[in-house]
């Protein structure tokens, strides 16, 4: 495997998207190759406008393993939501 | 019919129909899964390209045949491609060389044929052109990498550099349609865009660490129909289906 080019993550805003998401992953030995290989592998089919890229290794990922702890906490508190509110009917798009 | 004009359609159309078919044959074979999409994105590009002009040819020829037609049914000596698109995928370092060479002198081409005064070409250029910087992009970027890479990669681009050189000559040749063409405002007079050409190939070269190659005499006949052994291997593939199955559809 270690023959293999770095890994990139691919970012990708679409046409009528307002922030970039996640479209997949490559190989690239550059970040210029990175770009020319995002560009034909993911908006070949007219996805997008702007690409972002970078390396997989300079993401931190949060671990599954702590799951319980890092999530579940939030799971029983209804009340971060503002759902708790008379909104009057002169308020819109809410 | 307006013979020359079919002609010329017919020879700036084959470059690309070859070309695109040489780039294909790369499907699933590409060195690596990004390298094969856009391989196969610059065969698309050309196959779009090679449509538009077919379509247009046969309307000019205007006696019932097809733009599939013009595109399988030709034989050997009817193609007027120019020798470098033929040459075949030796090596990836082959398959860079021939695409730069072609795309330097392709993008020169289309940006002039802008200007023709026939404007169904003139629209045909300006959407492809481009296309055909993005792949002039790619494949620029690949000589330079190869050539300023490992002594590996340097000596296999040199060595396809080397032996594509004797077809680049070729692209500046007129045939009598070019210079009927070029007399009606309509063609590209593309012995105009030879030194240019060579400036620009050359300064890429230099960059990527190359050698560029000294010839004093070059290969040609592809414009006149008189192919090196590849072209024929490639056709048999290109048209087995409708020699096969003729008026196949699907």
């Amino acid at each position: 495997m270690k023959k293999n080019w770095p890994l990139w993550e691919v970012f990708v805003r679409s046409k009528n998207g307002l922030e970039h998401r996640h479209f997949g992953s490559l190989h690239a030995a550059d970040e210029d190759m990175a770009l020319e290989n995002a560009r034909d592998v993911y908006t070949r089919r007219n996805e997008g406008v702007s690409i972002w890229v970078v390396k997989s290794k300079h993401i931190t990922a949060s671990n599954p393993e702590h799951h319980g702890e890092l999530f579940e906490p939030a799971q029983d508190k209804v009340y971060r939501h503002p759902t708790f509110y008379d909104l009057p009917d002169e308020v819109k798009h809410m | 019919m307006k013979e020359n004009l079919y002609n010329y359609i017919l020879g700036i159309a084959d470059n690309s129909l070859i070309l695109g078919q040489r780039m294909g044959e790369l499907t699933g074979h590409g060195p690596s899964l990004e390298i094969d999409i856009a391989c196969t994105n610059i065969s698309l590009d050309l196959f779009g390209q090679v449509r538009s002009y077919y379509q247009y040819a046969a309307k000019i020829a205007g006696d019932g045949r097809t733009e599939d037609d013009i595109a399988m049914l030709r034989k050997e000596r009817d193609y007027l491609n120019v020798l470098l698109v033929e040459q075949p995928n030796t090596d990836f370092a082959y398959t860079i060389a021939r695409q730069y060479l072609f795309d330097v002198y392709h993008a020169m081409f289309l940006t002039a044929l802008q200007s023709s005064h026939d404007i169904t070409l003139s629209a045909i250029a300006t959407k492809s052109i481009k296309e055909v910087s993005y792949h002039q992009r790619f494949s620029s970027d690949w000589i330079k990498r190869l050539g300023d890479g490992t002594n590996e990669s340097k000596l296999k681009i040199q060595n396809a550099v080397n032996t594509l050189w004797t077809y680049t000559d070729e692209l500046f040749h007129q045939t009598e349609a070019d210079k009927a063409m070029v007399t009606e405002h309509i063609g590209v007079d593309v012995t105009q865009l030879k030194k240019a050409y060579y400036q620009k190939v050359t300064s890429l070269l230099t960059e990527a660490a190359l050698e560029v190659p000294k010839l004093k005499w070059f290969q040609k006949g592809g414009k006149s129909g008189i192919h090196t052994e590849h072209l024929g291997y490639l056709l048999s593939d290109l048209q087995y289906m409708q020699r096969t199955y003729p008026n196949m559809e699907w």
